[in-house]
């Protein structure tokens, strides 16, 4: 303690010496020293950093455009980026009251049986509305939102729960504790718990029990270039589009920009990937 | 004759009997686990709408109540009360033990339980799971570090500085209990500030009903009584606490109320929704909030009976509202699209089924089993129960 409190002492009478001017003369002289050097030495360094850092500018700049372009369209085997941002758009007039292809198609592709009781998982599921006030009816596919601020991604403990830089959210089963807090937080219902022990998963949809599991968007389709997903591909309607949001040029971001679309539970401010028409 | 601090603090028979018992449920406990973790939770009453069930209620029962349990000893040695020093050993113990049947029961309903390594390197650090890894940490050993400080003489001088310690460290852990369901936006239920406070006070509450009951536990099977002041300062404290819970549990519901949007799930809690406002109505207000205050307060109560009632009516109060607050959360179907009556394959728009299962119960009664087997253990081999002398102090304090 009384080291400390003389530690302490000794800080403060130098910082009191040094702002008065009453420093030692040696020490006056050795930092006048220092500036002095420093201040050629800055001004040489500077004016070579500078050169250097115009010199790099001129010439990677040309190249940054190229690549810019060039990864407009997603490569085979790239890394993922943001400069993708893959999307559903789901025309709810479209849709068929009573039929369930979207949800076939998904269970089909990516290994999932046949869903009866609560502890069966859905990634996909048709749900019927009815207005209240008006009567109207309507049907909709549900799934997984893929939010640009996921709720899920944020109460996960270990991070299993991520969003890639394309938009899609997925569930790491490597790391996945099987918590099952994302599923108190996902606003959509969108995520299921394996309950019981597998055996007919796919190569391609790695699954097992313990973990929690949603849409994903049919990654592994989207990987191999495949560009659209199994619920899309389904639609007898033509209901579900699938592409790229980020991209203007694209079907889906030219409809979103013509009609109105709506997210659910837009007052979570969550900037869901799948928009919905005609609710 | 034999000092007082010679003779083993349970008679030798009775120790083990009490040990082959806690042994027996916590054995039972985790062979539920196990057959949890082999089978599946498909033999659980636990779905795809339930995803927290039993073994949840009774793991944030023990976890809540550890940390309002060293508040005993946090007035004595934070706030000075000289009667609650000889008391506090104990509290330190049973905190620990509390907290290490609340995080078993926890980590071996995960659906991946031997993963804890993964959940001990992994870190997301906007969830307050992650966090929580560390505040529990944490926790042990501020706990054990406090504890230290009581029971070495030499380090005496620095328990002080200790309970300080643990005082905040538990604020902090309550609080982080609590905003694991206050962040929840998606669910009517939860997303609301106000349940870091509340959960702090229910851990006031609970654990003074728990350190309570402890106490006498321990005290008849030593031969034991507890003195009329201790008993005084003890009942008031959870009048007290108990009032505050029903406050900000009146609260909670008085602002749901207001709000159009969650009139529904209000009225599904508190009027229709069948074993929820049951277990609200009949469980927490009247058993777990009236019954205890009318026990602690009527006039020419207050006798050592009738507090102890009290403190285990505020118990099952306490696993009440838990029940309702956890499982009665996620039963309310979400609303995710306002304004239409919905249906699906997948449950939507309905009220979820939830049934508790034998391997979830046997589950949670471990995780209670644990902690009393720690406790037990703890107070026959180390010096934790109050002195002859701490007693003849504190009746003196009381006069």
């Amino acid at each position: 303690m009384k080291q400390t409190v003389g530690i302490v002492g000794d800080y403060l009478r130098n910082a009191a010496m040094r702002s008065d001017g009453a420093a030692s003369v040696g020490t006056q002289a050795v930092s006048e020293r220092r500036r002095d050097v420093q201040g050629k030495t800055l001004s040489r360094r500077s004016l070579l950093a500078g050169a250097a850092a115009a010199l790099a500018g001129v010439m990677i700049a040309p190249g940054v455009r190229l690549v810019e372009v060039a990864q407009a369209r997603p490569q085979l085997g790239a890394p993922v980026t943001s400069k993708v941002r893959w999307g559903l758009l789901i025309d709810v007039n479209l849709c068929s009251e009573g039929c369930d292809k979207c949800v076939q198609a998904c269970n089909q592709e990516n290994g999932l049986g046949e869903a009866t009781r609560p502890t069966d998982v859905q990634w996909i599921r048709k749900v019927e509305l009815k207005d209240r006030n008006s009567g109207r009816k309507a049907s909709a596919p549900v799934m997984c939102q893929h939010c640009a601020e996921p709720p899920c991604v944020d109460v996960c403990p270990t991070g299993a729960s991520f969003k890639r830089a394309d938009g899609i959210v997925l569930v790491d089963r490597h790391t996945c504790i099987g918590c099952r807090y994302c599923m108190m937080a996902c606003p959509y219902k969108a995520r299921s718990f394996v309950h019981e022990a597998l055996t007919t998963q796919k190569p391609e949809v790695p699954r097992g029990k313990g973990c929690v599991e949603s849409c994903t968007l049919c990654v592994h389709k989207i990987d191999r270039g495949d560009g659209t997903t199994a619920c899309a591909e389904a639609c007898p309607t033509k209901a579900i589009v699938f592409g790229d949001l980020n991209d203007p040029q694209s079907d889906i971001s030219r409809r979103i920009a013509e009609i109105q679309t709506t997210q659910l539970r837009a007052d979570l401010r969550l900037n869901t990937g799948v928009r919905y028409k005609g609710l | 004759m034999a000092s007082v601090i010679d003779l083993p603090a349970i008679q030798e028979r009775r120790f083990w009997r009490l040990g082959a018992l806690g042994a027996l449920l916590l054995v039972v406990g985790l062979g539920a686990a196990y057959m949890m973790e082999h089978e599946g939770h498909v033999i659980t009453g636990m779905n795809n709408e339930i995803v927290w069930g039993m073994p949840h209620v009774f793991a944030i029962f023990l976890i809540v109540a550890a940390s309002g349990v060293l508040n005993v000893a946090s007035v004595g040695s934070v706030f000075g009360q000289a009667a609650y020093k000889p008391y506090a050993r104990l509290s330190g113990l049973l905190s620990v033990a509390m907290l290490a049947g609340g995080l078993m029961v926890l980590m071996l309903d995960l659906g991946r339980p031997e993963r804890f390594v993964v959940a001990a390197t992994h870190y997301n650090f906007t969830s307050v799971f992650a966090w929580n890894v560390f505040l529990y940490t944490g926790m042990f050993a501020i706990v054990a570090l406090y504890l230290w400080t009581m029971m070495e003489k030499r380090l005496n001088r620095y328990s002080r500085s200790a309970g300080v310690a643990a005082l905040i460290w538990r604020f902090v852990l309550t609080t982080g209990t609590g905003t694991i369901f206050a962040f929840l936006v998606a669910r009517q239920a939860y997303a609301t500030a106000l349940l870091a406070p509340l959960f702090i006070v229910m851990s006031l509450s609970w654990g003074m009903a728990v350190f309570l009951l402890a106490q006498a536990g321990l005290n008849v099977w030593r031969g034991a009584t507890v003195t009329p002041e201790f008993l005084r300062r003890m009942r008031n404290l959870l009048g007290i606490f108990v009032a505050v819970v029903l406050y900000l549990t009146v609260a909670y519901h008085m602002t749901n109320l207001y709000f159009a949007k969650q009139f529904a799930f209000e009225r599904f809690i508190l009027l229709d929704g069948g074993i929820y406002p049951l277990l609200f109505w009949f469980g927490y207000v009247l058993i777990g909030t009236i019954a205890p205050m009318l026990l602690l307060w009527w006039p020419g109560g207050g006798a050592r009976r009738s507090v102890l009632a009290a403190a285990a009516l505020v118990v099952v109060g306490g696993f009440a509202q838990l029940y309702v607050f956890v499982i009665g959360g996620q039963a309310f179907p979400l609303d995710i699209f306002p304004g239409f009556e919905v249906s699906s394959s997948f449950r939507d728009g309905q009220i979820a089924a939830y049934a508790p299962s034998l391997p979830e119960i046997l589950l949670g009664i471990g995780g209670v089993a644990a902690a009393f087997l720690i406790t037990l253990v703890g107070v026959q081999a180390l010096d934790i129960l109050p002195r002859d002398e701490d007693r003849a102090a504190d009746a003196v304090a009381g006069q």
